[in-house]
C-alpha cells in the first residue's frame, strides 16, 4: 500500500513519472475520463481548505470517479472525539483512496499506519503539504522545460512557510540549482533546513533582505506572504514591508522569462497589476496542481491508461 | 543478596555517576520482585566516579532505552557465577514509547493511543526526531 505523506516518499523517478502522466492528461484528457469509474475518493478535511479540497474533488471527477467526505471538523465524527485512526478505518470501508487535511502535524501519517487504502496528505498543520509541492514542481517543469539548472528565489516568510520547506527539500535532489532566500532576518530559513538539506547536499545559497537586490538573477520567484505579526518590531516592519510586495515596477529589471509562483491564497504580497504580466504563473499553478493530483490518484490506485 | 556477587543476573556497569536512579525508573526495575542493588559514586579509574546497578535475575532488559539514556553503559550478563556476556550499547535507530513529543501541534499530544515513535536522524550528534511531526526529541 503506497501513501503520500511527505514529498520525499516519492523518488525523483516517480515524480518524473507523475509529470509524464500529468502531461498526457493535458494532451489526451478524453482517454482518462472514465479511468476511475466506480472509484471514490474521500476528502477528510478536519480543517477547512476549500481550494485544496476542490482540487482533489475536481481531479477525481475528471477521472470519472466520485467524491465523499466532509469539509470541517465540526461536521465530522472528530467533533465527538473520535480518533483519526478510527475515522480512517471507518471511511476506508466506503472509499478507495483518502485525501486528508488535519490541523495536527503527523495526523495523516498516523492514519496511513492503519489504513487499508492509500492516504494522501492534503496538509497537516504547518508541517507538510506534498501535493502543493507537486503542483510547484510541475509548474516549474512546464515553464522551464526542466527541473535543474536555474536560480530560484524564495521571498517572504521562509521560517514558517511549509510550502517553501517542502519545495527546497524536493529541489535538493536535482542538479545545479542556486537558492536565493529573500526575507527579513527574523523570518529566515530555519537552521535545520540549512543543516539537513542545504549543507548536507552542498547546495549553494545566499540570504538577502531585499527582493530588489537580486531580481535580475532570478529564473523563478516563489512568493509567500509576510504577516506583520511575524516581525519583532514595528521599525523593521515599516522599513522592509514593501520589499516583500511584488509590484510591476519591481519586475522592470527581471528576466524576460522569469516565472512568478505563489502557493495562494495571496493577500497583498503580489499586486493585482502583476496578474496580467506573462511571467505570473500562480493561477497556472492551481491548474497544474489538479493535473498532478489526477496523476497521483492514478498512481496510488495502480491504474494505468493504454497509450 | 551480597552486593558484589551475583549467581544469575545482570550488572549494568560504567553508568555515568548520578544516572542510576533515572535508569532504574526507565527500566521499571521497581516492578521487579528480585533483589536489585543501586550503587552510587563508585570509584572508577576511567570515569572518576560511576554508578552500578546489579539485578539478581536474568530479566529482559530494553537495551534500546538503555542505549538512548547512556550509550557508555556496559551490560554484563552473569550465569552460574561467571561472566557469560559483555554487551556494548549504541544509540538505537528507533525509540518506541520512550520519549513523548513536546510539540503541542503534534498529533501524538492529543491522541494518546498512538505509539510515540522517534527515529535517529544524526548518530554523531545523537539527534532523534518525532516520526509524526519531525520535532526534535529530548
Ligand atoms: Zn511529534
Amino acid at each position: 500500500m503506497r501513501h503520500l505523506i511527505n514529498i520525499t516518499d516519492l523518488s525523483v523517478a516517480e515524480i518524473e513519472e507523475l509529470i509524464a502522466t500529468a502531461q498526457d492528461i493535458i494532451q489526451n484528457g478524453k482517454k482518462y475520463a472514465e479511468v476511475c469509474k466506480g472509484k471514490k475518493i474521500a476528502t477528510l478535511f478536519f480543517e477547512p481548505s476549500t481550494r485544496t479540497r476542490l482540487s482533489f474533488e475536481a481531479a477525481m471527477l475528471e477521472l470519472g470517479g466520485s467524491v465523499i467526505g466532509f469539509s470541517s471538523a465540526e461536521s465530522s465524527s472528530a467533533a465527538k472525539g473520535e480518533t483519526v485512526t478510527d475515522t480512517v478505518r471507518t471511511v476506508a470501508c466506503y472509499a478507495d483512496i483518502i485525501a486528508m487535511r488535519h490541523p495536527k502535524e503527523g495526523a495523516p501519517l498516523a492514519a496511513s499506519k492503519v489504513s487499508p487504502v492509500p492516504i494522501i496528505n492534503a496538509g497537516d498543520g504547518g508541517h507538510n503539504h506534498p501535493t502543493q509541492t507537486l503542483a510547484d514542481l510541475f509548474t516549474i517543469y512546464r515553464e522551464k522545460g526542466r527541473l535543474e539548472n536555474f536560480t530560484i528565489g524564495f521571498c517572504g516568510d521562509l521560517k514558517f512557510g511549509r510550502t517553501v520547506h517542502s519545495l527546497i527539500t524536493a529541489l535538493s535532489r536535482y542538479r545545479n540549482i542556486n537558492f536565493i532566500f529573500i526575507s527579513p532576518e527574523e523570518l529566515r530559513i530555519p537552521d535545520y533546513i540549512k543543516e539537513d538539506t542545504l549543507w548536507k547536499n552542498k547546495l549553494p545559497y545566499i540570504e538577502v533582505e531585499r527582493l530588489e537586490d537580486v531580481m535580475p538573477q532570478l529564473d523563478i520567484l516563489y512568493m509567500t506572504r509576510v504577516q506583520k505579526e511575524r516581525f519583532f518590531n514595528e521599525a523593521d516592519y515599516v522599513r522592509l514591508k514593501d520589499s516583500y510586495i511584488l509590484e510591476p515596477s519591481k519586475l522592470a529589471n527581471a528576466k524576460k522569462d522569469l516565472s512568478v509562483l505563489h502557493p495562494l491564497p495571496r493577500v497583498n504580497e503580489i499586486s493585482h497589476l502583476v496578474d496580467s504580466d506573462p511571467r505570473a504563473c500562480y493561477f497556472k499553478q492551481v491548474l497544474n496542481g489538479k493535473y498532478m493530483r489526477m496523476a497521483l490518484i492514478l498512481k496510488l490506485l495502480n491504474l494505468e491508461v493504454d497509450s | 543478596m551480597k552486593i558484589d556477587s551475583i549467581q544469575n543476573g545482570i550488572v549494568l556497569d560504567h553508568i555515568k555517576a548520578g544516572n542510576s536512579m533515572k535508569i532504574y525508573q526507565y527500566l521499571a526495575l521497581d516492578k521487579l520482585d528480585c533483589p536489585v542493588a543501586l550503587i552510587k559514586n563508585v570509584k572508577s579509574t576511567k570515569m572518576g566516579k560511576k554508578d552500578i546497578i546489579k539485578i539478581d535475575s536474568l530479566i529482559d532488559i530494553n537495551l534500546d532505552i538503555l542505549g538512548y539514556l547512556d550509550a557508555g553503559i556496559t551490560v554484563n550478563i552473569i550465569k552460574d557465577g561467571v561472566l557469560k556476556e559483555k554487551r556494548r550499547l549504541e544509540l538505537p535507530e528507533k525509540l518506541i514509547n520512550v520519549l513523548r513529543c513536546k510539540n503541542p501541534r503534534c498529533i501524538t499530544t492529543v491522541e494518546h493511543s498512538l505509539d510515540s515513535v522517534f527515529n535517529l536522524v544524526d548518530r554523531s550528534k545523537g539527534i532523534y526526531r518525532c516520526e509524526y511531526c519531525e520535532a526534535e526529541g529530548n
